[in-house]
């Protein structure tokens, strides 16, 4: 074909344009909202943000919970997929049911958990079946942060375990089997050439996982709302609150501001710390 | 299944295939109950594992609640909009990355990947005020523009490799017997593309259809149903959530049962 | 029907050359190989040729044309792919009849030409399956008629033959050149395969650095190669290179002497086949390290001097490894090489 070289870039200027208007700009809105106080620039709504009675709470909570979240994912996702790969027949009728959390929505899965944990719930009635409780119990209150804590984790667990385990299986099916047998050949243990060959050569792919996951993850919201309401700030729901019921967009986009600057420092040491080496890329 | 398996070993492997299935299933099962028991079973004590009275009633009434039906319809809106925006803008992109060597094909890619970095809903604060001067805001439209913010990267990454999968002979083939470069894009790459770019689409939808916080942000009346249940998530019972609740979980999860060969491919693909 | 004519054709991605100034004409009806290594320019030049391909200068005139500017449809070519590039997506039939029904042409001449393609190919019995369902020799077919279904001016074939296994190949060879000839198509083909060029082509194309090193009939090229690299990549075993150092007119290889064209350093270039292998002392001397019975004959492998050599002798001949023997060649079918330029010497 006689190269029009504007081709291309005809091509992808639709994406550009949208994404420039999209994301960059309200990228650049947001610092520039957050900075703008009554006359001019200010660290105000930082001041207000820092300043607020849920504040610390919030950033505790969102870091608690996605640094306890995260590594058990990536664990139970690990466990799962390797366990994908050893099954024969029915492994695609299992793998189907264990991602279906993928196609959930947060709030669904919040209130999905809400049915197990509320006071008359499913996890109540075992336990007074057990006989470990008199009656109904409320757990997701402030009286009882760690069970409301724990709650909103198996919620998050439970919800988005399934992105990590899809993007770990696909990442394995990368790897030629021959690397396992060749191991296998030379007597090392299962657990040897899980640790050996398939979790080096995975690498790529928990990398890729745990920056998905450790920026939604500070994104969290939706699921602390439908079990805990407002008894468990979080940096997102702060954000949510100021904008919506306090109508101060300024505080929120200071909020909003924070989260991002946490999640792009937390992309940026995944990238540094694990780093593949090009010579050693599969 | 390795058959250097003991039978012991064999029994502890399937039990806690069976656990994870389990603890995977019975969420969503215990949610439905909930939604179809309606307020008598929410309030059963002790519960059992079987609903003691089953009917569609519960779900109805649900239904019925003012501003269900106009929630959903906004949801389905703004969902069906993300897909054609993402797919119309993410395919030319995906195909040209594709397909052409060209300066600056790194930098968009880049600029692709950037929005990993970041999470994204969050801009629908900035957006909100955008929205309101140029009267975007609270429609399921202006919704569907912050959402394919959401499913673009994605759209562009997967079209890429699906249109990579294509043998650009083929197209090739179609020039030399006749066909001119856009006509050669419809009767050749479309057709072997579409299996791929219908997943894509299906992917786009459950995105938009499972968003809550820009949603929420971005309507006040016109609520998609995400940001509807939300809203009224405080002053609702508990069996009308768990009725929401499960009105979420349902399409997408049959959306995605139809979906789910291109599963690997598609999230394979964006999470590399 | 139309002739090619490529005119001091080049092409270079950034600043690497994959073609320089190549020049070539195609008669109307004749079958030319592009025959050199992979890297040689050879596919370039045919998907310049195609309209696939940009030109960085030079003309490509078809049939009289200049089609530089042209897209590949309006070129009035047919190209069959290496990979056959044979549309998933639409059977057998609706593959040969694409580019007739591209070009809008009744349904029953459509059906007319892709029945008389099929039959061509000997796969009218395949008409209603899909791509998937077939071998890859079937495939093929399927490539070629439906390059042949729409009774190109000419026709451009990169690689066809390379997917197939050995035996399949052999076949394909032999129905290709009997539905080329019937068809009479002006046909450019390349590829890699000395023997599938040597069969095939009415001239051929010897393609290295991109440059074409010589070009001619088969049997002339294997016979007198033009240059050192022409005379290594015709041929199996390839051309043997001897260097050694002439005066008065006479080369002398150990103690054997031969007719050479200049004084001064030279270099020898013979065939496996134009040498007899004879008692130690009636030829070149020749140290045997590895005999391998091939059936037809014994391939030697060894040395004179220290310059590797490999010969044939007969598959009777009792040569053990390590034996010392002459080499008789026949001197009406020696090559000889300037060592520094590599192009022939032709004797005085």
């Amino acid at each position: 074909m006689a190269p029009k070289p504007w081709v291309p870039y005809l091509l992808i200027a639709p994406a550009v344009l949208f994404l420039g208007a999209l994301f960059l700009l309200p990228l650049v809105q947001t610092l520039v909202l957050s900075l703008q106080g009554e006359g001019g620039l200010s660290f105000a709504n930082y001041a207000r943000m820092l300043g607020d009675l849920n504040f610390a709470d919030a950033l505790r909570n969102t870091f608690l919970l996605t640094l306890v979240v995260v590594p058990v994912q990536i664990a139970l996702a690990l466990l799962m997929a390797t366990m994908i790969a050893r099954i024969g027949a029915g492994r695609d009728l299992v793998l189907w049911v264990w991602v279906i959390p993928l196609a959930i929505s947060d709030l669904a899965a919040g209130l999905a958990w809400l049915a197990i944990l509320q006071s008359t719930g499913y996890l109540n009635s075992v336990l007074f079946a057990l006989g470990l409780l008199d009656g109904p119990t409320p757990w997701l209150t402030q009286e009882t942060p760690v069970v409301l804590f724990i709650g909103i984790a198996l919620a998050e667990i439970w919800r988005a375990t399934a992105i990590v385990l899809v993007i770990l299986v696909a990442g394995m099916q990368l790897i030629p089997k021959e690397f396992g047998e060749a191991a296998e050949v030379f007597g090392a243990s299962p657990w040897q050439r899980f640790r050996r060959v398939t979790l080096p050569l995975l690498k790529p792919s928990i990398q890729s996982a745990l920056i998905l996951r450790t920026v939604l993850a500070f994104e969290v919201f939706a699921v602390v709302y439908a079990l805990g309401g407002r008894n468990f700030p979080v940096l997102v729901g702060e954000a949510y609150v100021w904008q919506g019921e306090n109508q101060n967009t300024g505080v929120a986009a200071a909020y909003a501001a924070l989260i991002m600057l946490i999640s792009m420092l937390a992309t940026f040491v995944y990238l540094r710390v694990l780093r593949t080496p090009r010579e050693q890329m599969a | 299944m390795n058959p250097a398996m003991t039978p012991v070993r064999r029994l502890l492997f399937w039990t806690l295939v069976a656990v994870l299935l389990l603890w995977v299933l019975l969420p969503i099962w215990l949610v439905a109950m909930g939604a179809f028991g309606g307020r008598a079973a929410v309030f059963q004590w002790p519960k059992s594992l079987l609903p003691a009275s089953l009917s569609f009633d519960h779900m109805a009434a649900f239904l019925a609640v003012e501003g269900v039906a106009n929630a959903f319809l906004n949801s389905v809106i703004a969902a069906a909009v993300t897909v054609v925006l993402s797919v119309a803008l993410g395919a030319p992109a995906g195909y040209a990355l594709a397909r052409y060597a060209f300066r600056g094909a790194d930098a968009f890619k880049l600029l692709v990947l950037l929005t990993r970095a970041f999470p994204l809903a969050i801009l629908a604060l900035p957006l909100a005020v955008g929205f309101i001067r140029i009267g975007l805001y609270d429609s399921p439209f202006g919704v569907a523009l912050m959402h394919t913010v959401l499913a673009l990267p994605f759209a562009v990454l997967v079209t890429q490799s699906l249109f990579m999968g294509i043998p650009r002979e083929l197209e090739e083939a179609a020039w030399v017997f006749g066909c001119s470069p856009v006509q050669a894009f419809f009767r050749v790459v479309m057709p072997l593309a579409l299996p791929g770019l219908a997943a894509t689409a299906i992917f786009a939808f459950v995105i938009s259809w499972n968003e809550v916080f820009a949603a929420s942000v971005l309507t006040v009346r016109e609520r998609t149903l995400t940001a509807y249940l939300l809203a009224v998530l405080s002053e609702s019972p508990l069996h009308t959530r768990f009725a929401g609740g499960l009105l979420l979980i349902l399409p997408s999860v049959l959306f995605v049962f139809a979906v789910r060969k291109w599963l690997f491919t598609v999230w394979g693909i964006s999470g590399r | 029907m139309a002739d090619i004519l490529i005119d001091r054709v080049a092409k270079s991605f950034g600043a690497a050359r994959a073609l320089a100034e190549v020049s070539l004409q195609v008669a109307d009806g004749e079958f030319v190989a592009l025959l050199g290594p992979s890297g040689c320019g050879k596919t370039t030049l045919l998907r310049i040729v195609a309209g696939l391909e940009t030109a960085s200068g030079g003309r490509v005139v078809i049939g009289g044309r200049d089609v530089g500017a042209l897209p590949p449809r309006a070129r009035g070519i047919a190209m069959v792919f290496q990979n056959y590039a044979v549309f998933p997506h639409m059977t057998v039939a609706d593959n040969i009849g694409f580019g007739l029904r591209m070009q809008k042409r009744p349904v029953e001449e459509v059906a007319r030409q892709v029945g008389r393609a099929a039959e061509m190919l000997r796969i009218s019995h395949l008409l209603d399956r899909w791509p998937a369902r077939l071998s890859g020799g079937q495939r093929q077919r399927v490539a070629v008629a439906r390059a042949l279904a729409v009774q190109p001016a000419v026709l451009l074939m990169d690689e066809p033959l390379s997917n197939l296994d050995a035996l399949l190949r052999l076949e394909m060879r032999a129905d290709l050149k009997a539905v080329l000839r019937e068809a009479g198509t002006t046909t450019l083909y390349v590829t890699h395969d000395q023997t599938e060029a040597m069969g095939l082509a009415d001239r051929i194309a010897v393609m290295h650095g991109g440059v074409i090193e010589q070009i001619g009939a088969p049997g002339a090229i294997y016979a007198r190669p033009a240059t050192r690299f022409v005379g290594g990549f015709l041929g199996s075993p390839p051309m043997n290179f001897l260097l050694c150092s002439a005066s008065g007119g006479r080369a002398a290889i150990g103690d054997f002497a031969l007719a050479a064209p200049q004084d001064g350093a030279v270099m020898l270039g013979l065939r496996a086949e134009d040498a007899v292998p004879v008692g130690a002392a009636e030829g070149i001397p020749f140290d045997v390290r590895v005999v391998e019975p091939m059936g037809a004959h014994l391939l030697l492998t060894g040395a004179v001097g220290d310059q590797p050599l490999r010969a044939i002798a007969p598959p009777d001949a009792a040569i053990a490894p390590g034996a010392r023997i002459g080499l008789r060649p026949d001197p009406a079918r020696l090559s000889w090489f300037d060592p520094e330029t590599g192009r022939r010497l032709e004797a005085a």
